[in-house]
């Protein structure tokens, strides 16, 4: 079987971010940046289902994006993703966008399943997954904490609000992860250096046919400060004075 | 112009998620003069139908397929009904049930969507819409332009709707059952009995952080403060993916998003992926006994103790 794990580059999220001039980016200068954390959960299931059938299957990453995406699909091949491809593209892409970009690919590929991150780290939008899903026609199952194959049918635990819903869906199917799936494992030193060897395959996004009409355009960019100043109380009759006179609440 | 709201059910009436999902389309409809309604979808729910009606009128799809909320199953009652009824704007609560079976609906009908709304403003006809990017730290200001718009709003951004004086009508409409595709079976949902009410929908959270090691100190700290006010007990990422505390409980970037009269937050270190998800509660106290724990940046209210000591007190001095 073919598992595809789209994956997306996101600023690291140990860093500060903050608006550039334009109030339409984030300053990316001198910012280091990773594979979203989810799509890198994602790619570990992935890993981690190959392994369970001794090797039969074939993990496939992709990014799309510019020529700056090479680093982050060397990250997924040092994982251990069989082979990476990125799809080259200039614009600017929505989540539509890009699961229209991705529909193309499984055409292309025929993957029995699609492994990615319920949410990317930097928009925070969680659409792709589900647009995937809905264009390819296939199942889908969201926020996956637990992941079963057995032959053409997955068994889904999902983290949903109300507690862990379970489906039971057939291949091909779409799944988008959670956090509490697995743990990443850390690509090894020599790992790091087989992947430097590996050839990333380059689709050009005009060989798709793939119309980018965008559906969701960011207009403006704001920094949020906190605007609190937290006054410190000294033990906790003072702070249940304060709380009961200042505040009405308790 | 039609407002189509999803309308989120607890198998008695409308949830309080969904309440501020009508909000936001009154406040919509109030400018561009559009009607709203609200779909059920379910199996079995007229009864629940007719309370949701508190809220406007209602489209009801009642099929025994629709029994559990499957995505392939709702999204395409959902693209049918906003097809049908020639809706100008979809929306529904920033919950899992949205962010699962709405994002899909809205990639059948030409993915058009904005997710988690905070806040929105016109410009002329213009719907502009505000969301939070890169968990909090930056608010960016979209628009959409594409077939079907769709947006999910914060229940912690919109107030709780109102209900009307009178109820509307519910009506029935076909669902299809050739149509809608049953490849996916639902298995069941477990969730810990839960006797206080959803972090989302309280007025007072107290939240438990790293201090506490185990479900039962959890228990004893948190639960009995979060009792004591009446209130909700939430948490942060590290003791949900220690198994300490079930998921439906974190507050953060990737839990539920809260932002209530006052939110405690005990132990807790704050993480930029935790106050994503509280810095907008109305008061925020934090117990902490490192002082330079970054919670104490969004909080009003800071005291410098071992939460071991200060609860107990704080249970002692509230009786």
């Amino acid at each position: 079987m073919k598992i595809l794990v789209p994956i997306k580059r996101v600023p690291d999220t140990d860093q500060r971010v903050r608006v550039a001039d334009d109030m339409l980016h984030v300053e990316t200068a001198d910012m280091p940046f990773v594979v979203n954390p989810f799509d890198a959960i994602a790619l570990e299931e992935a890993i981690r289902i190959r392994e369970a059938r001794s090797g039969d299957a074939e993990v496939v990453v992709i990014g799309v994006g510019g020529e700056e995406y090479e680093q982050e699909l060397r990250t997924g091949l040092a994982m251990g993703a069989d082979r990476a491809c990125v799809v080259r593209c200039d614009t600017e892409l929505d989540p539509w966008n890009v699961a229209c970009i991705l529909q193309q690919m499984v055409g292309r590929e025929s993957p029995a399943l699609v492994l990615m991150g319920k949410q990317a780290v930097d928009d925070d939008l969680g659409q792709t997954g589900p647009f995937l899903a809905s264009l390819l026609q296939w199942p889908q199952a969201t926020f996956a904490s637990r992941i079963e194959l057995q032959g053409e049918m997955l068994t889904v635990g999902r983290e949903t609000d109300r507690g862990i819903e379970t489906l039971t869906l057939p291949l091909p199917a779409v799944v988008t992860v959670d956090l509490r799936l697995n743990e990443p494992r850390y690509a090894s030193l020599p790992s790091i250096l087989k992947a430097r060897q590996k050839q990333i395959e380059h689709v050009d996004v005009r060989e798709l046919g793939v119309e980018i009409q965008p559906r969701l355009q960011v207009l403006k960019m704001e920094s949020v400060f906190s605007q609190r100043r937290c006054q410190r109380v000294s033990n906790v009759d003072e702070l249940l004075e304060r709380l009961k006179a200042e505040t009405k609440i308790l | 112009m039609r407002i189509l709201v999803i309308a989120e059910t607890d198998g008695v009436g409308l949830r309080q998620g969904s309440r501020s999902a009508v909000q936001f389309a009154r406040e919509v409809a109030a400018k561009n003069g559009a009607e709203l309604q609200l779909l059920v979808i379910g199996y079995d729910q007229r009864a629940v139908a007719e309370q949701v009606a508190a809220y406007g009128p209602v489209l009801l799809a009642d099929a025994p397929t629709l029994e559990h909320p499957i995505a392939e199953r709702y999204a395409t009652v959902i693209a049918q009904a906003a097809n049908n009824t020639h809706a100008s704007l979809i929306c529904a609560a920033a919950t899992t049930y949205a962010k699962d079976v709405l994002v899909r609906a809205a990639g059948l009908l030409g993915g058009t969507m904005a997710t988690e709304v905070v806040g929105h403003e016109w410009s002329g006809d213009k719907l502009l819409l505000r969301r939070p990017m890169y968990a909090g730290a930056v608010t960016a200001t979209v628009t959409l332009s594409g077939p079907f718009p769709t947006v999910t709003v914060r229940s912690s951004a919109y107030p709780a709707a109102e209900p009307l004086p009178a109820p509307e009508p519910v009506t029935a409409i076909d669902v299809d059952a050739n149509l809608i595709p049953v490849t996916t079976q639902y298995g069941g949902l477990a969730s810990k009995a839960n006797t206080r009410p959803d972090v989302t929908e309280a007025r007072i959270v107290v939240s438990g952080g790293r201090a506490f090691k185990t479900t039962e100190e959890f228990e004893q700290y948190v639960g009995a403060l979060a009792d004591r006010l009446h209130g909700a007990a939430g948490t942060s990422r590290v003791l949900v993916d220690a198994g300490i505390v079930p998921n439906e409980l974190q507050v953060g970037q990737t839990g539920k998003i809260v932002a209530p009269e006052l939110y405690i937050a005990l132990g807790i270190s704050g993480a930029v992926q935790h106050l994503a998800g509280m810095k907008n509660s109305k008061v925020i106290v934090a117990i902490n006994n490192d002082p330079d724990a970054p919670i104490f940046e969004v909080a009003d209210y800071g005291l410098v103790a071992d939460v071991r000591e200060a609860v107990p007190e704080l249970l002692d001095k509230l009786a």
